[in-house]
């Protein structure tokens, strides 16, 4: 947890504003640079970026691990299901010609929910891999050395 | 035409450096590290192998007519995301391997296939003592 | 001729950055030095005309792995009980690594040259996706109808290796307990 004043202030300011650059680059990904994984990364910067201002308790009370699992799992389960959905209207596995009425407007649905997909199981496995990496858990998983405990302390000051 | 195979060239120089990186001795975080320079140099590689000289980014426009290839463009992405997916589960390995043997320094870990990990531990103990 | 002399100048300088990583002795160091690599590397897609490419390598090399190896570092701890022999080089990885490279390098004289508009990996399928793509999916960026339409398929994959990416480190590491020693699910 950071003691700083400023930090928390312009990161209060700033968290929000890299939200909505995610959700810009995911949603304009057809019409420029960008797409559902840029996208994902982006969205688990910023709440990597919360984590590290306000500390693990706040962070997994904004977030909880629990679902960020969920999220991810529901973005493979939204991306298979989309291709199943194509088999399903007498199509082909991921073909999104037969979505909509329009071949056109398929392609673009289809694409659409395949990102929103990608996009979900990105930021939540980015997410949760910070989350699971900077645990303070040491006492849990291993003793530590003496000079290991050290060396970590003088990172972390 | 030799001029312009620099750029391979000079790519698999950087690709030597990451793999000497990953097989020489050492930490084992460094060894994750040479290898993910050399996965980043192997998408240069095909990124400058799909590189037209007069050509723009693959985004479609109305005046321009010649753009870069798209297909090793897609390739890398997928590799990018690939390659940090391989990256933490490889560091996840790592925090563990300390935890059970308590270092992480390669020469500390190669031992002769009679050792146990009880014994293992037990001549890291003795060894940063 | 200056484009030619920006890369080969660009890519010397990633070599002098990389030869860091094997020759200093703080790992933190060598973290540091991988996330600027990857952002002059990121630099050098876009060069390429890679735009994807190069916003993915930025947020992802410089970004995630760079966070991702910093964590690791610090719960690992650096061992400093050999520290002093890390000047010497291995002989027999610099002798493995520069076969290696002899031979990529001599495989290498087959490759048409860089950046030639009539190159054979130009001439298959790329033109048919830059054409069509317009008319069959209707969306200006190529990179996205490839890898979201035409090559659909590897890109399911690769949602699912992140999938069990997040998994794995799921079931290796545990999921993190608070500090009072409290498991935060019952899992």
């Amino acid at each position: 947890m950071s003691d700083d004043i400023i930090l928390r202030i312009v990161g209060k300011f700033l968290i929000p504003l890299v939200v909505v650059f995610a959700l810009y680059v995911q949603f304009h990904g057809e019409y420029g640079p960008g797409g559902g994984f840029q996208a994902g990364v982006i969205l688990g910067a910023a709440l990597i970026l919360y984590r590290l201002l306000f500390g693990d308790a706040a962070a997994r009370k904004a977030v909880s691990p629990r679902w960020l699992r969920l999220q991810a799992a529901v973005g493979v389960l939204l991306y298979g299901g989309t291709g199943v959905a194509g088999i399903l209207l007498q199509g082909q596995f991921l073909e999104y010609n037969v979505l909509l009425t329009d071949p056109i407007n398929g392609q673009h649905l289809g694409i659409i929910l395949i990102e929103l997909g990608v996009l979900l199981t990105v930021s939540a496995t980015i997410t949760a891999l910070a989350y699971t990496f900077s645990a303070d858990s040491e006492e849990h998983l291993s003793d530590p050395q003496v000079d290991a405990s050290s060396q970590s302390d003088q990172l972390r000051s | 035409m030799d001029s312009q195979l620099y750029n391979y060239w000079l790519v698999i120089l950087l690709m030597m450096t990451g793999l000497y990186a990953l097989i020489a001795r050492g930490n084992l975080i460094r060894k994750i590290i040479g290898l993910n320079i050399f996965q980043v140099s192997v998408f240069m590689l095909y990124i400058s192998a799909g590189f037209i000289r007069e050509g723009a980014a693959p985004i479609l426009s109305p005046n321009v007519d010649v753009y870069s290839n798209p297909l090793p463009h897609v390739l890398i992405l997928t590799a990018i995301v690939v390659s940090v997916a391989t990256t933490a589960l490889g560091l996840a390995l790592v925090i563990r391997i300390k935890a059970a043997f308590g270092s992480i320094d390669d020469d500390t870990l190669s031992y002769s296939s009679g050792d146990s990990a009880t014994e293992l531990s037990i001549k890291t103990q003795k060894s940063s003592q | 001729m200056i484009s030619e002399v920006i890369d080969i100048a660009l890519l010397a300088m990633l070599w002098i950055i990389s030869l860091q990583v094997i020759f200093t002795r703080s790992e933190l160091t060598a973290i540091m030095v991988f996330g600027a690599f990857s952002l002059i590397c990121a630099g050098l897609f876009l060069a390429m005309g890679a735009a994807d490419v190069a916003f993915t390598e930025a947020a992802v090399g410089a970004g995630v792995s760079t966070l991702l190896m910093l964590n690791a570092l610090r719960r690992c701890g650096t061992d400093r009980c050999n520290s002093s022999r890390r000047g010497v080089i291995d002989i027999r990885a610099l002798a493995l690594t520069g076969v290696t490279g002899a031979a990529l390098i001599w495989g290498t004289r087959d490759l048409p040259g860089v950046g030639l508009a009539d190159n054979p990996v130009h001439l298959h399928v790329a033109p048919r996706y830059l054409q069509a793509s317009f008319d069959e999916i209707g969306i200006p960026n190529v990179v996205t109808s490839v890898l979201a339409s035409y090559r659909g398929f590897d890109t399911f994959g690769e949602v699912v290796v992140v999938f069990t990416a997040g998994l794995g480190v799921w079931l290796i590491l545990g999921s993190g307990k608070r500090n009072d020693g409290k498991a935060d699910e019952d899992e």
